[in-house]
């Protein structure tokens, strides 16, 4: 499917009801339909053309609501916007729920942030905004809403319950968190239960919203930037990239050369280090003590050397719209491919170690199983999606900053347990080690950052995040401010499958399972 | 099970030798801004900061680093940058803390973390303390799941609203005495995320904080600093100038 193809499709099936334009600069087809077409053109989009869903973006126009269901295809076929109008005193709309299940947890965002309801939508309400901390008709996204406004003090009410589900004699509800454990991120989690086995559960998110997004209206782009690599840290440069790709598409931005080549490298430094976390976290759960502890060292040795090459840990302050803030030496970019590959082999020797572990191997084999229709249903996205023998990876369907120029492989499995999602990240780390390699002997001396005049307009910036697909929606006004930004992260989208995974298995699994998903509750509360 | 053991042995020791000396490896902190005096320049660096962590008087910045967000602003893509100095000692004791630093918790202590809205690097950066290079037991630091074995709390993050009443409810259920440190720039000043209608500025709105650890995130090291103040066996650093008095910064 190409985008002439998709038009003449859609010029077929709906005419009169749907037109569509399409922007060979940034591959896209905008097919703008009218609301009783909307269900029909998304479920084909996603069943018989087999685009993937990316998000819902809500905008809020001056005079309408325009909603945007983004979705991605493989290489060609580019990406596909369906946008619907609506005036701003309508608010109620059809769910597309029952035919993407991918949308309910954006829906009932839209619901709890801009008041809009969906009509067939199972389950609304309680989600970003909590039930018992706020008052109902509390709409923050809203364009009158002020962000700096205090609104303290609310206390939550003490008789609220969650809702059970299950009935059965003797059965109970077992609630985790937000503080919980050790040294984690603050969750609840409500597994219902008769015994032994999770017979149901439920995550509850959102304790941690700091509501980035309506921050963002009416900064300039140098302090969003800030905020979006500063929401969900293990990933900041992912999430600047796709941000700083945004505005570099909405402007006409041409990036250096030097500065894509490093911004891959960096990325894949990232991706390096957080999939060694993750690895580290995996070998807690099923307290492998010796391995806990040598990830542990890996997760270091890496920090430290994107301190030394970079002077941030974590990546921070490196990106500019139209490039880098600074430039890398050559040189020290070279040393620090020459340490990873260091931590790679010690990485590929600890997955020899596990995968002879029996006592490893039997708690994180067969546990918390994602099927392909799972994940292709919830739309999955990183390793988590991969594990399930989905391989979708941005990198390789819709490149950007040069990945094309690089060869690689995606890494996938097909059981989608514990172990195949612990194996993908393995595969990952070589991966990455080979485009640093391939960027390192390929890195061209120039400058690092062309300036940017910022445009008004709207555009997606996509970054496979170590977690998977990331897109952050931006526009700007004529004054270089942000008016509306959106982030649709990988733990948003991962979360939402998370219960499956964790239901009918017994307790004591379910640290494992949570660990072999490397979900971020930052990233997904943004 | 025995490769597991002998592996292990045979990585040897990694731990750092700091409190005892000072750690020297390369990227164990992203260091810190520093004043210094500048002349006409001055007014334009600390136009560059975008979380009001610079102030100036007469052609000298200063830095009040519970506000540094590590935007690198002010180095990087300037003519005259300002000093970075790369220690990790930070740690410094909260201006409005009624309470002393040391006694009784001189000797072993047990700390409960809690995210209050952290973007994860606070909490990345605490969890490495537990791995063989920084080894928190060793000096006697242990991370317990509940308050109420609890002497020390360690909060990150800004503290949003929907974790504010969970906080309150970890500290209320600490015994007497506790201590609470907070980490990170968004635990200290709100950081990115200040001014919002859906995060209090940093954990003193919320709850009277004794240690404050600056940086976004503080490394490690800092952190182990940070509870080594608190313990008294550290003396507490200064984090803001004294060109900033109340009401001086145009925050």
């Amino acid at each position: 499917m190409n985008p002439t193809k998709l038009k003449e499709q859609v010029e077929r099936c709906w005419a009169g009801h749907a037109q569509c334009t399409v922007d060979t600069g940034t591959a896209t087809t905008e097919i703008e339909c009218l609301w009783g077409v909307l269900a029909d053109v998304c479920r084909r989009i996603v069943e018989e053309w087999d685009f993937s869903f990316a998000g819902l973006i809500v905008e809020e126009d001056v005079i309408e609501w325009q909603l945007r269901y983004a979705f991605y295809g493989e290489g060609d076929a580019g990406w596909v916007h369906v946008l619907v109008r609506a005036p701003l005193a309508e608010n109620f709309f059809p769910s597309l729920v029952e035919w993407i299940h991918a949308v309910d947890w954006h829906e009932r965002e839209a619901e709890d942030l801009f008041g809009l309801h969906f009509q067939g939508h199972p389950r609304l309400g309680d989600f970003v905004l909590h039930d018992d901390a706020w008052q109902e008709g509390v709409e923050p996204m809203r364009r009158g809403f002020d962000a700096e406004a205090a609104m303290r003090n609310r206390l939550p009410d003490a008789d609220w319950r969650p809702t059970r589900i299950v009935q059965e004699p003797g059965a109970f509800v077992m609630p985790i968190g937000p503080k919980f454990s050790g040294v984690t991120e603050s969750v609840h989690f409500l597994l219902e239960t008769v015994g032994e086995d999770v017979i149901r559960s439920s995550t509850r998110l959102f304790y941690k919203w700091r509501a980035i997004e309506k921050l963002a209206e009416g900064k300039p782009v140098e302090e969003v930037l800030l905020l979006a690599e500063r929401f969900a840290a293990t990933t900041a440069f992912a999430h600047g990239l796709a941000f700083c790709q945004a505005v570099e598409s909405i402007s006409g931005a041409e990036v250096p050369a030097r500065a894509r080549a490093l911004r891959v490298f960096l990325a894949e430094l990232e991706r390096l280090r957080q999939h060694a976390g993750a690895i580290q976290e995996i070998c807690e759960s099923t307290a492998l003590v010796v391995a806990t502890s040598q990830a542990g060292l890996l997760e270091e040795d890496l920090l430290r050397v994107s301190g030394e090459l970079t002077g941030h840990r974590y990546l921070f302050g490196l990106l500019a719209p139209g490039g880098l803030l600074c430039d890398l030496p050559t040189d020290a970019c070279r040393a620090a491919l020459i340490h990873s590959q260091d931590v790679l082999r010690k990485l590929m020797e600890l997955e020899r170690r596990l995968s002879i572990s029996s006592s490893f191997l039997d708690r994180i084999e067969e546990v918390g199983v994602i099927s392909a229709e799972t994940a292709k249903a919830y739309s999955l996205v990183g390793p988590v999606a991969r594990a399930s023998g989905l391989a979708r990876d941005l990198r390789r369907a819709q490149p950007y900053s040069g990945y094309q120029v690089f060869n690689f492989d995606v890494p996938t499995e097909q059981e989608g347990d514990g172990y195949a999602r612990l194996r993908v990240l393995f595969a990952e780390a070589r991966q990455s080690v080979r485009i640093m390699q391939q960027v390192a002997v390929a890195l061209q001396e120039g400058s690092v950052c062309r300036p940017v005049h910022f445009r008004p307009g709207a555009a997606l910036g996509s970054v496979e995040a170590p977690r998977g697909g990331t897109f952050h929606w931006v526009r700007l006004n004529e004054g270089g401010q942000i008016t509306r930004y959106r982030v649709i992260t990988p733990s948003f989208a991962n979360w939402h499958s998370f219960h499956l995974a964790a239901e009918k298995f017994a307790f004591q699994d379910f640290p494992i399972i949570l660990s072999t998903f490397d979900l971020s509750v930052a990233e997904n509360d943004r | 099970m025995s490769q597991w053991v002998i592996h292990g042995i045979r990585t040897g020791i990694k731990t750092t030798a700091y409190p005892r000396t000072t750690e020297s490896a390369a990227g164990v902190t992203p260091g810190l801004p520093r004043g210094g005096t500048f002349g006409s320049g001055a007014a334009a660096l600390v136009e560059r900061c975008l979380t009001h962590a610079l102030v100036h008087t007469d052609g000298h910045v200063s830095v009040d680093s519970r506000y540094c967000v590590h935007c690198y602003r002010c180095v990087r893509g300037v003519r005259q940058p300002l000093n970075w100095d790369t220690t990790y000692e930070w740690a410094g004791a909260a201006p409005q803390s009624a309470n002393e630093l040391g006694q009784p918790f001189e000797r072993s202590i047990h700390i409960i973390v809690v995210d209050a809205g952290d973007c994860g690097a606070c909490l990345n950066e605490v969890k490495q303390l537990n791995n063989p290079y920084y080894n928190m037991h060793r000096l006697g630091f242990f991370i317990t799941p509940t308050p109420r074995h609890a002497d020390v709390l360690l909060v990150v993050g800004p503290v949003t609203d929907q974790m504010r009443f969970a906080l309150k409810k970890v500290y209320d259920a600490m015994p007497t005495p506790k201590r609470v440190v907070a980490v990170g720039a968004c635990a200290l000043s709100g950081g990115v995320f200040a001014k919002s209608f859906v995060c209090a500025n940093g954990v003193a709105e919320v709850l009277p904080v004794d240690v404050e650890v600056p940086g976004n995130p503080p490394p490690p090291l800092a952190i182990l600093h940070g509870l080594l103040v608190a313990v008294g066996r550290k003396p507490p650093e200064t984090l803001a100038p004294a060109a900033y008095g109340p009401g001086t910064a145009g925050r």
